[in-house]
């Protein structure tokens, strides 16, 4: 199984996605609600900025001791009696999840949302052994519907409007009655509700990812909207964490506080509708819960971003306020940027898991506005970590030559003042004159990227550094 | 710096920035009015640019050899102030780290750094400036450029002077803090992004109503003018720095020339 990475195509998917104005049109409400929430539910909170101070501190002491927290809450699972599996690749993963399905015998598997999932690309990986993946969160289960990835971190189908939903449940619902009312929104998710039930009832194993896997207790937390999460967890005989390693945090008390910046800036909520703590198996006491509990933990080249620049990349999580907030995001869409993760934080994680060959233009595609690391609730660098790829592409002669070859020879000439100012001095000077009349260009050589789109501003004539010379000898200042 | 513990007539290197040394000079001369006028000496050592477009395209090499060059011609003077919060950001907030593993650059880099800043925030936080001389009749919208707004914290001082320019009524555009989708060389390297978030904001300006729209970086600038000219919209674009200073006599950033000469 190979994973179908359009990184390298970003250029191609991100025209195909200007082009598309359904697209177009929500991604506006991308622009418009997640923003103003967020804003809201932040200056409400005095300690909002105090709290993202933890939040990164909490985070960066445990990745400062990875070891010995996941050491830990593998010995906190195993005493609740559930079971820890340790995945290098995403094929370890798969393997060890299809091993305990196949023990079991099982035929459906329900699942909450995960990004880890899709990285590892499991529900592929369940069809293939015969077993039946049913994503039950709504907009991941719209996507699996339409054989899509998700195009955002929190909002699968954010790239999708309530006709296109429509359509898809008309074409596979067709137990249900074609005359049937679809058009407002909330029948939508009163017949996925419907459908879904059916499949909780029936499934086998159900899996989960993890929002945080917690040390001290050997627990593991999934924040909700739909209720789903519960259910996928609780029904099923066998339930199945499945989750990457640098979502382990210390303590209880630790998770209180991130929860607190978590949901805020995600969806703007003070708190999502469900947190729900899973520590074990179920107990010969509990009304419910799972016979078999385990959790699958994956690496997937995250620990060779230890002790590097990317380290703080891993102290992501995965609220997806970059990518609400970026410009280059609500103009493309999330699968323009061709694997699992889009937005800020895709353009620097991607490069780390698939490669920066192939996803090299992802932390190019960046204006460098700061949005992203201005909203981040564990204050990732973003940008600086996309800078970071930009130099190992510099050095691995990556990027366009083109680009090489204006930067060498704009940096030949600023390298060297006298001969800048000869060379600039003559070549504005002509430039003026060759625009004057209009003010502007509409085409210039080499700078097609930008008079495609837009005109060129002509210069105004003699440099800066020529008038002040002259002002000066002239004794006018 | 606290006011107290400046110099009373300090001499200020103007970095001029290569894009209005080269394409807008009058934002430079406006630059030296605001500095004088406010008490300031203004000198301008040869330079070049900081830096920035290879720091960004991943070309350490260059960007470090730039940043020496500027280290240089500026370490002598009370304060370095740039018509940018892009270059002064450059300076400001990455020198340090482009020098952080060489001590010896590493305390010049830092010395820099701690005495740049970008031009209206110094006159107003620096200078203690509260008001202009000048008048400019019409109303403006200001476009807050990224890289001043997020590193330097460039937001309220521009809006605080132009409150004072005689004339003026300033209406924000929605989504002022969002990015014009200049971004250095990513406007050519990915145009068809660029342009798609540049139309947005030429929307956001046509829709305040103002005829004039402002800011304080010329890159913002050449983009936003770039796209309104090509979109026929009849506003009119110009650096902060020049209507702050009373020097609106040029044509407008893409607009013709057509003075008597």
């Amino acid at each position: 199984m190979t994973l179908h990475v359009t990184s390298p195509q970003f250029k191609d998917n991100a025209h195909r996605a200007l082009q598309d104005e359904q697209l177009q049109k929500a991604m506006g409400n991308v622009r418009q609600g997640f923003i103003d929430k967020r804003a809201v539910v932040a200056a409400k909170l005095p300690e909002f900025e105090a709290l993202r101070d933890s939040a990164r501190d909490i985070k960066n002491h445990a990745l400062a001791h990875l070891d010995l927290y996941l050491e830990q809450y593998e010995s906190k699972v195993t005493a609740a009696g559930g079971h820890v599996h340790w995945a290098r690749t995403a094929e370890e993963a798969r393997g060890a999840i299809l091993d305990i399905c196949r023990r079991v015998g099982a035929r459906t598997v329900t699942k909450g949302k995960s990004m880890i999932s899709e990285e590892i690309e499991l529900n592929t990986a369940l069809e293939a052994a015969g077993i039946r993946p049913v994503e039950t969160d709504l907009g991941e289960y719209i996507i699996q519907l339409r054989g899509e990835i998700p195009s955002h971190i929190i909002a699968p189908a954010v790239h999708l409007n309530a006709t296109q939903v429509e359509s898809d449940f008309r074409r596979v619902h067709t137990h249900l009655d074609p005359a049937r009312d679809l058009s407002q929104p909330v029948q939508l998710l009163t017949e996925a509700r419907g459908v879904l039930r059916d499949r909780f009832l029936a499934a086998d194993v159900g899996i989960t990812g993890a929002n945080f896997l917690i040390a001290e207790t050997g627990t593991s937390v999934i924040v909700t909207n739909e209720g789903n999460g519960d259910l996928t967890q609780t029904m099923p005989k066998v339930h199945i964490v499945i989750a990457s390693l640098e979502k382990i945090v210390p303590t209880l008390e630790d998770v209180s506080q991130i929860l607190r910046v978590l949901a805020r800036s995600a969806t703007g909520q003070e708190m999502s509708v469900y947190t729900t703590f899973s520590t074990g198996p179920r107990r010969p006491q509990d009304v419910d819960g799972p016979e078999e509990y385990h959790v699958v933990i994956l690496d997937n080249g995250r620990s060779s971003m230890l002790g590097t620049a990317f380290q703080d990349m891993l102290r992501c999580i995965r609220c997806g306020a970059c990518m609400n907030h970026c410009p280059v995001y609500h103009a493309v869409g999330g699968h323009a940027y061709g694997w699992v993760y889009p937005g800020p934080m895709g353009a620097v994680l991607s490069p780390s898991l698939i490669g920066v060959d192939k996803a090299g233009h992802l932390p190019n595609a960046s204006t460098f506005c700061g949005r992203c690391e201005s909203v981040c609730p564990v204050r990732i660098p973003l940008p600086k970590l996309m800078r970071h790829w930009r130099d190992r592409e510099f050095e691995r002669h990556l990027q366009p030559a083109t680009l090489r070859t204006g930067i060498g020879s704009w940096g030949f000439f600023a390298r060297r003042p006298r001969l800048y100012r000869l060379a600039t001095s003559v070549a504005m000077r002509g430039l003026a004159l060759l625009g004057r009349n209009k003010g502007r260009f509409t085409s210039l050589p080499l700078a097609g990227g930008w008079t495609d789109y837009r005109d060129f501003p002509a210069p105004q004539g003699a440099t800066f550094q020529d008038q002040w010379k002259s002002r000066k000898a002239e004794g006018r200042r | 710096m606290p006011l107290t513990a400046r110099p009373q007539r300090p001499r200020v290197g103007l970095f001029v920035t290569c894009l209005v040394d080269l394409m807008r000079p009058s934002v430079g001369f406006a630059a030296v009015k605001l500095l004088e006028d406010a008490g300031c000496v203004v000198e301008v050592p040869r330079q070049t640019c900081c830096g920035q477009p290879a720091f960004n395209s991943g070309d350490r090499d260059t960007a470090r050899a730039l940043a020496e060059q500027a280290i240089a011609a500026f370490s002598s003077f009370d304060y370095v102030v740039a018509p940018s919060g892009s270059c002064a950001g450059q300076i400001k907030a990455h020198y340090p780290e482009l020098f952080a593993g060489d001590p010896n650059i590493a305390r010049k880099a830092d010395a820099l750094a701690a005495k740049t800043y970008e031009l209206v925030s110094f006159l107003v936080d620096v200078m203690g400036v509260t008001e202009v001389e000048a008048r400019f009749d019409g109303t403006v919208t200001y476009h807050d450029s990224c890289s001043g707004l997020r590193e330097l914290n460039v937001k309220r001082q521009p809006r605080q002077l132009l409150a004072t320019v005689k004339g003026l009524t300033l209406t924000e555009m929605k989504e002022n803090e969002v990015c014009c989708g200049f971004g250095g060389t990513f406007a050519v390297k990915y145009g068809e992004i660029s342009n798609s978030i540049v139309e947005k904001k030429t929307e956001a300006i046509s829709a305040s109503g103002a005829h004039t729209v402002l800011a304080g970086d010329l890159g913002c600038l050449m983009n936003m003018a770039g796209k309104l000219s090509r979109e026929g919209k009849p506003i009119a674009v110009r650096h902060v720095a020049e209507v702050l200073a009373g020097m609106t006599d040029e044509p407008p950033i893409g607009a013709p020339d057509q003075r008597e000469r």
